[in-house]
């Protein structure tokens, strides 16, 4: 087994590690925390793991990583031969890519509280949450607008890296928090475009491409 | 408003028993109005609607309350007294739709393929087999039966794909009950339930819960299951125009695969149930 995920099936930072997983084709041993209701990540047996009370944690190569940049980073070091979704040797992408896995946890912080609020019931300062998650919004609105003029749907010079799937989760959840996508076009296309990539798996929230299947076979 | 009357005649969810610490309180909602919940001793919670003491019972790892002082009783579920079943409260999802509408969501299989893909459902076997819906005229509660879907991965103790019987039972207007074929004791039915709290009629708290048969999995791997179902539903039921549930046949035309949803409607309206309907096509 390539690392261990303590996992909640409704965190979009849980479904960072369990999407790029499956992108990459790695299996791993993943074990449910009662988030909600249980609050189990605040309890003793995992404390004794990570004090840090978040979701998710790593064990990966006998470190504990409880940051998702770190865990995918560790992910494509490790498991992506070909350097496409961390080019190590690329300073200008490299450098941008850390920039947007910044950007990332400003997602977390605002749609990700809005959406804890609207859907748990977590008390949280909404108003400031989904003004953030707006203002966030348009800054990637903003800067997929410019890759599109550039001739690339993706965060990130022209492949996916793992900026965008670091930004994806909350960014496709915003709706979960009551804000809706159609004010951000090229939000919806990138969204679209990382939906379409092999490997790709849903989260409650995130659905998948319908598929028109074959059905000649069957009917 | 119509329907709030007979509304308040009921009993409602509002908390898992025994979540409340001593001297902790919390403001909800209920039927549009605010009340406060308090932790008690020994991890008891009353309900405060103003200055008013409201009725409090605990049934099915959930405290109930009501606004009323001669409320309808509080349904029964034999089968989750059974001794050695896992009793699961599932935590609560709050939803923008009309209690009506997440509970009518509940009672349809249809969606099954297309919502909970490769989990509750799978194309193309999308055939929703004729089945009986009847009410239950000593009990008052909507019952369908002889329901069977096939589906790839049934609850969290089934291996491969199944063909799965259900039981679906409306025992009041905001709660829906299901009986499933369980995977590890084929002679007894996994129970689950859509317990609803009405927050307004466009807004709902849904406190799903569980009776089941499993001694494999983790109560953490249970309740995440049940999460993903229900939060998968989530956004389509946000999505629902419009937000209360339509009683008017002409409003959203129903198939052969909807009887429940039919039989629910229908009901609804002839008990004069309506907090959360439309009662006139718009």
């Amino acid at each position: 087994m390539s690392f261990r995920l303590y996992n909640y099936v409704l965190s979009g930072n849980c479904y960072k590690v369990r999407l790029f997983a499956s992108l990459l084709g790695v299996s791993y041993e993943s074990i449910a925390v009662d988030f909600h209701p249980g609050q189990e990540h605040k309890g003793e047996k995992l404390l004794q793991i990570s004090p840090a009370e978040t979701l998710p944690i790593m064990l990966a190569d006998d470190m504990v990583l409880t940051e998702t940049s770190a865990m995918l980073g560790w992910m494509a070091s490790k498991f992506d031969a070909g350097k496409n979704w961390w080019p190590v040797n690329e300073p200008t992408k490299i450098t941008l890519i850390i920039q947007w896995l910044g950007f990332a946890s400003d997602l977390t912080l605002t749609i990700g509280e809005a959406r804890l609020h609207s859907m748990l019931n977590r008390d949280v300062d909404v108003d400031r949450a989904l003004a953030g998650g707006k203002r966030a919004l348009r800054l990637l609105e903003a800067r997929l607008t410019e890759q599109s003029l550039r001739g690339s749907q993706w965060l990130v010079g022209e492949n996916p890296t793992i900026a965008d799937i670091a930004c994806f989760p909350y960014a496709a959840l915003a709706p979960d928090a009551g804000l809706e996508h159609d004010d951000y076009p090229v939000i919806r296309n990138w969204l679209y475009a990382i939906r379409s990539l092999d490997g790709f798996v849903t989260m409650p929230g995130i659905h998948e491409v319908h598929k028109l299947r074959d059905t000649e076979n069957t009917l | 408003m119509l329907g709030l009357e007979r509304a308040k005649d009921d009993w409602y969810p509002v908390a898992i028993a025994g979540s409340m610490g001593e001297c902790e309180s919390h403001t909800t909602r209920l039927l549009g109005f605010e009340i406060t919940l308090h932790g008690g001793k020994n991890g008891a919670i009353s309900v405060n609607f103003g200055e008013t003491d409201l009725a409090v019972q605990v049934k099915f790892d959930h405290v109930w309350t009501t606004f009323c002082d001669n409320p309808r009783p509080l349904f029964d579920i034999p089968e989750g007294d059974e001794p050695g079943r896992v009793r699961v409260p599932c935590g609560v999802v709050r939803v923008k739709c009309s209690p009506l509408r997440a509970v009518e969501n509940f009672l349809d299989i249809a969606h099954f393929p297309f919502v909970h893909t490769d989990i509750l459902g799978a194309e193309p076997h999308t055939e929703v087999a004729p089945y009986d819906v009847k009410i239950d005229e000593s009990k008052n509660e909507v019952i369908a039966t002889k329901v069977k879907f096939f589906q790839p991965q049934a609850a969290k103790s089934a291996g491969d794909g199944i063909v799965t019987d259900y039981v679906y039972r409306v025992a009041a207007p905001m709660v829906s009950i299901l009986y499933k074929t369980c995977p590890p004791k084929p002679e007894a039915q996994d129970v689950i339930t859509l317990f609803v709290q009405p927050l307004d009629e466009e807004t709902c708290d849904v406190w799903p819960w569980m009776a089941l048969y499993d001694y494999e999995n983790s109560m953490a791997d249970m309740i995440s299951f049940q999460q993903m179902i229900f939060v998968q539903d989530r956004s389509i039921l946000e999505n629902q125009i419009p937000r209360k549930l339509p009683l008017d046949p002409r409003m959203e035309i129903p198939t052969r695969a909807d009887m429940t949803s039919i039989a629910y409607r229908r009901w609804l309206k002839r008990s004069g149930a309506l907090y959360g309907a439309l009662t006139e096509a718009v």
